[in-house]
C-alpha cells in the first residue's frame, strides 16, 4: 500500500471536515472578540443545516432546483444574522447571563430544526446538494491538487475567510472597535465607540458564519438533513476559538488538526489497522482538550472583558 | 451652536442633580469655569466629583440641571456629543485599550483619523507627533498601552484626549498613580496649558491645587461647599473646608516604645510574575510597638514583597518569621492564624470581594470561627451586629452594611479593610500604599490609626511611596532597591534629598545604620 496516497486520502478526507468548524470558529471570534461569548453556535448551525437543506429538499425536480442551493444559503445565513440579533438583544440589551442564554439558544435552534424537519420532511432524504467544484489546472497538481483544489464553493470560502477575518479585524476601522469593545469597553465607550451596536454587529457577523457552517453540512458534507447533523461541532467551534487564541491563523490551525485527527481516525478503522478505534475516536477531543489545558499561559490573551455585560451607569 | 466655537470661553453647569440607588452623588451642584482659568474641585472621596465630571462627559446622565457651553445650552447624550463640543477628559482609571496601540487608541476615538474601510493609522500617527511636539509630551504612537508604565500611560491619556480636539480639558485625579517627580513634570504642563484651554483638575493635594489653580470649588457629600480663588485661602484652610473639621496629620511623637522583634524577613528571594528575582535577598525587622516604613520606587520588590508576607506568592529561599513562627511556606490561612494583617495594595480586587456585602466583607478573614458560624451554618446576626459596631467605629460610610463593599467610596473601602484587620488583634500588619488615591480625611483617620496600633504594641511594615506619610509615621526607615534593603536609618535622621537618593540607588558611604 502507498503511504503517500494513504496520506493523501486522510487529508483530502480532513480537510474538507474543517470548513464547517474553520466558517463557525470564525464568526464565534468575532463575537468574542467583541467581548459576547456566543454557546448557541450549535444551535445557529442546527438552523443553518435545515433552512440551507430545505429548499433542495421542497424544490426537487421543479424549474427552481437549479437555484436551491443558493436560496437555502441565503436563508441559512439570514437566519444565522437573526439569531445572532435575538442573542444581542438577550445577552447585550437585557444583559443576560451569555453562559445560560447560549445554552438557550442552542436548545432553540437545535429543536426548532428537528421540529420543523419532522413537520415538513419527515424521514432523512437526501438532496443533490453542492459538488465540488475542482479548479481547472490547480486540481491537478500532484497530492497537493486533490486535497486543495477539488473543494466545494464552501470550502474556498472559508479558507478565504481566513486572511479576510484577520484583515476585517485587524486592518479596518471596524475591526479596532470590535476588539476594543471586548477587551474595554467603557474606554470604547469614552472614546465615542457605540458598544452595543458595536457588539450586535460581530453577533450578526458571527451569526451569518455559524448559520453558513450548518448550510455546509447539509449541502455539501451530507447532502441531507438528520436533526442531529451538527453533532457538537458548534460547542468546538467555541473551543476553537479559545485553542486559536483569538486569532484567525491559529483557528485555522485548529480546525485543520482537529479535522485531521477525525479523518486519521476514520482512516485507522477504515483501514482496519489493529488498533482499538475508540481511542482512535477520542484522539481529535483529546488533543483539544491538551492544547487548551497547555495554552492557557499564552502571551496572546484573550479579550479581556469577555462574558461580561457592559453597563455605562455602572460603577467600575 | 457651542459645537463651532472656535474656543470654549465659559463652561457653566446650573442644578446639576444625580441619584444613584441608595445615593444623592450630586445635589444641585452649579460652577462655572472661564476663558484661562484652571478649576480645582476638591473633596472628600465619595463627594461626587466623578460623578459630576462623567455627567459633563456624557457619561452618566443627569437627573436634573443644565450645561452651558459659552453662553448655550447643551445636552450631551453620549461621550461623542461632549467630544464635539470640544471636552476632553482624563479619567480616573485609564481609558486605554492595553492592547492595542497608542495610535490605535487615538485612531479608535476619532473617525476623520482612521479611515473609513481601511484601517489607517498614517493619520492618527502623525496628530499624536504634531501634539507631542507641541505640548513636549514624550508619546511612541506604536508601543501597545500594555508596555507602558503608569506614567506613560497617563501622558497617553493626555495626549489622546489633545489629539481629539479637546478645547476644554477634565483631568480626575490625574496625579494619583504618578511618582514625585512625574507629578511635578504634569502640573508645569497644565499651567502651561490653561493658556490654550481652561480646566477642570480633581486632585487630593491641596500642594498641586495651590500650584496650579486660580479657582477652587470644594464639593462635601454632593454639594457646594465652598467656591472662591485658590489665592485668598491657604492649605490648611482648604482641607478644614473639604472635611468639615481642622485636619492635622497625626505624627509618630511618642516615646520609644519598642520591643523585640516580631516580624523577621531574611535574605527573601522571591521571583516576579515575569520571572525574574523581584527580591533577591531582602532582610529587614520589624520590633513589637515600631512602624518600619520601606521607601522606594514602586516596581523594586515591593508588591512581591507584600505578596510573600501574605502567603499569596511562593518564596524560592529565605525566611519569614512572625513572633518566632516560621511563615514561609505556609499557606494564607495559616498566616491569617498566626496574627498576620494585611492592607492590600489593590483595594477593590484584593481588599474586598466587591458584590459582598459591607457585613460579609467585615468576616470575610473568620466566617469559619464560632464567632461567625455555628457549624455549618453562618450566624447572621453576629456578622451584622459586628459589622454595625465596625461602621460606627470606623467611621464607614455606606447606605447600610447590606450594600455591596464595590459600591463604596475608595475611603470607605479602606476603612472596611482596616476594620477587618484591626479587629482581628493582630500581632504584625503589613500595609501596602494604604492611603494612595485618598482624600485628606481618609488619610488622617488611617495614619492615626495606624499610630494607635503602634502604642498598642503591634509591629506594622508600612510600605508607602509618600515620602512625608513614611517620614511622619516611622520609627525607623528602610529604602528597597532592586529587591534588596539598600539602608535602613532613623526615620529622624531622614529627610527627602538623603531618601530620595536612597530611592534611586545610590548608596550612602557610611552605609547604613541598620
Ligand atoms: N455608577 C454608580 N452607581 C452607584 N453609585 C455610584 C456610582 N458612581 C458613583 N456612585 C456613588 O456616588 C457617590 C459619589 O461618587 P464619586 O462621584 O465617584 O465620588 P468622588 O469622585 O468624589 O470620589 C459615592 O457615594 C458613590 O458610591
Ligand atoms: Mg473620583
Amino acid at each position: 500500500m502507498n503511504l503517500l496516497l494513504v496520506l493523501q486520502n486522510i487529508l483530502a478526507i480532513g480537510v474538507p471536515f474543517s470548513v464547517a468548524l474553520l466558517l463557525a470558529a470564525l464568526g464565534e471570534m468575532f463575537n468574542q472578540r467583541a467581548g459576547v461569548f456566543n454557546l448557541g453556535c450549535e444551535g445557529i448551525m442546527a438552523m443553518g443545516a435545515f433552512l440551507g437543506f430545505l429548499p433542495s429538499f421542497l424544490l426537487k425536480g421543479g424549474a427552481l432546483a437549479p437555484w436551491a442551493p443558493a436560496i437555502g444559503i441565503a436563508c441559512a445565513a439570514l437566519a444565522g444574522v437573526l439569531l445572532g440579533l435575538l442573542f444581542g438583544l438577550v445577552t447585550v440589551s437585557f444583559r443576560a447571563p451569555q453562559g445560560i442564554a447560549g445554552i438557550g439558544l442552542q436548545m432553540l435552534g437545535w429543536g426548532t430544526a428537528g421540529t420543523l424537519s419532522r413537520h415538513f420532511v419527515g424521514g432523512v432524504t437526501g438532496i443533490p446538494g453542492i459538488d465540488a467544484w475542482p479548479i481547472p489546472g490547480l486540481s491537478k497538481i500532484p497530492f497537493l491538487g486533490p486535497i486543495l483544489f477539488s473543494m466545494t464553493p464552501f470550502g474556498y470560502f472559508g479558507f478565504l475567510m481566513v486572511p479576510i477575518s484577520w484583515y476585517v479585524l485587524f486592518k479596518t476601522p471596524w475591526g479596532l472597535k470590535v476588539r476594543a469593545v471586548g477587551t474595554h469597553p467603557r474606554a470604547a465607550d469614552t472614546m465615542g465607540t457605540n458598544v452595543a451596536r458595536t457588539r450586535y454587529q460581530a453577533l450578526m457577523l458571527g451569526g451569518a458564519m455559524a448559520g453558513l457552517a450548518g448550510a455546509y453540512l447539509s449541502l455539501a458534507q451530507a447532502k441531507m438533513f438528520a436533526d442531529d447533523i451538527v453533532a457538537g461541532r458548534g460547542f468546538i467551534a467555541v473551543a476553537l476559538v479559545y485553542f486559536g487564541r483569538w486569532h484567525p491563523l491559529y483557528i485555522l490551525g485548529g480546525s485543520l488538526l482537529f479535522s485531521i485527527a477525525q479523518s486519521f481516525q476514520l482512516a485507522i478503522q477504515v483501514l482496519g489497522i489493529d488498533f482499538p478505534y475508540e481511542f482512535a475516536v477520542m484522539l481529535p477531543y483529546v488533543l483539544v482538550i491538551l492544547v487548551l489545558a497547555f495554552a492557557k499561559n499564552s502571551r496572546l490573551r484573550g479579550p479581556a472583558e469577555l462574558g461580561k455585560p457592559y453597563n455605562r451607569e455602572k460603577r467600575v | 451652536m457651542a459645537k463651532n466655537a472656535d474656543r470654549i470661553t465659559e463652561l457653566r453647569v446650573e442644578g446639576i442633580t444625580k441619584r444613584f440607588p441608595g445615593t444623592l452623588a450630586c445635589d444641585a451642584i452649579s460652577l462655572r469655569v472661564g476663558e484661562g482659568e484652571a478649576l480645582a474641585l476638591v473633596g472628600e472621596n465619595g463627594a461626587g466629583k466623578t460623578t459630576l465630571m462623567n455627567i459633563l462627559m456624557g457619561l452618566y446622565q443627569p437627573d436634573e440641571g443644565k450645561i452651558f457651553i459659552n453662553g448655550s445650552p447643551v445636552r450631551f447624550r453620549t461621550p461623542n456629543d461632549a467630544y464635539a463640543a470640544g471636552i476632553g477628559m482624563v479619567h480616573q482609571h485609564f481609558m486605554l485599550v492595553p492592547n492595542m496601540t497608542v495610535a490605535e487608541n487615538v485612531a479608535l476615538g476619532s473617525a476623520e483619523l482612521r479611515g473609513r474601510f481601511r484601517l489607517n493609522l498614517g493619520a492618527a500617527r502623525a496628530r499624536i507627533r504634531q501634539i507631542s511636539e507641541r505640548y513636549g509630551l514624550a508619546v511612541l504612537p506604536d508601543a501597545y498601552v500594555w508596555q507602558l508604565s503608569v506614567g506613560e500611560q497617563q501622558r497617553v491619556e493626555l495626549v489622546k484626549t489633545l489629539c481629539f480636539g479637546a478645547k476644554f480639558l477634565i483631568l480626575d485625579e490625574p496625579t494619583s498613580a504618578l511618582t514625585p517627580q512625574e507629578t511635578d513634570e504634569l502640573i508645569a504642563l497644565l499651567s502651561r496649558m490653561t493658556a490654550d484651554m481652561p480646566l477642570i483638575f480633581i486632585s487630593h493635594k491641596l500642594a498641586e491645587v495651590k500650584a496650579l489653580s486660580n479657582k477652587v470649588t470644594i464639593l462635601r457629600a454632593g454639594r457646594v461647599a465652598f467656591s472662591g480663588d485658590t489665592a485668598d485661602h491657604s492649605s490648611a484652610d482648604l482641607a478644614a473646608l473639604m472635611t468639615g473639621h481642622e485636619v492635622k496629620l497625626p505624627c509618630n511623637e511618642c516615646a520609644d516604645g519598642c520591643g523585640e522583634t516580631l516580624l523577621a524577613v531574611r535574605d527573601l528571594k522571591v521571583r516576579s510574575d515575569r520571572g525574574h528575582y523581584a527580591l533577591d535577598g531582602a532582610s529587614l525587622e520589624v520590633r513589637a510597638g515600631e512602624i518600619l516604613g520601606l521607601a522606594g520606587v514602586s516596581g523594586n520588590g515591593q508588591r512581591e514583597l507584600a505578596d510573600a508576607l501574605a502567603g499569596l506568592r511562593s518564596a524560592e529561599s529565605g525566611s519569614i518569621a512572625l513572633a518566632g513562627t516560621e511563615l514561609s511556606g505556609l499557606a494564607p490561612r495559616q498566616i491569617i492564624g498566626a496574627g498576620m494583617g494585611y492592607i492590600p495594595e489593590d483595594r477593590q480586587t484584593e481588599g474586598i470581594v466587591p458584590s459582598f456585602s459591607v457585613s460579609e466583607n467585615l468576616t470575610l478573614k473568620d466566617f469559619a470561627s464560632p464567632r461567625f458560624a455555628a457549624g455549618p451554618f453562618l450566624r447572621l446576626k453576629a456578622a451584622d451586629a459586628n459589622a454595625a459596631e465596625l461602621k460606627k467605629r470606623y467611621d464607614i460610610r455606606c447606605p447600610s452594611t447590606a450594600t455591596p463593599a464595590g459600591s463604596l467610596s475608595g475611603g470607605n473601602i479602606q476603612k472596611v479593610i482596616l476594620a477587618r484587620e484591626l479587629a482581628r488583634g493582630p500581632k504584625a500588619l503589613v500595609a501596602v500604599y494604604p492611603t494612595r488615591g485618598l482624600d485628606m480625611g481618609a488619610e488622617e483617620f488611617i495614619h492615626k490609626r495606624l499610630l494607635e496600633l503602634r502604642c498598642e504594641g503591634v509591629a506594622v511594615l508600612l510600605i508607602s511611596e509618600e515620602l512625608d506619610e513614611l517620614m511622619n509615621l516611622s520609627d525607623r526607615i528602610a529604602v528597597i532597591y532592586k529587591g534588596r534593603i539598600l539602608a535602613t536609618i532613623p526615620a529622624q535622621e531622614a529627610t527627602r534629598a538623603r531618601l530620595g537618593a536612597l530611592m534611586a540607588g545610590l548608596r550612602e558611604e557610611e552605609g547604613a545604620t541598620a
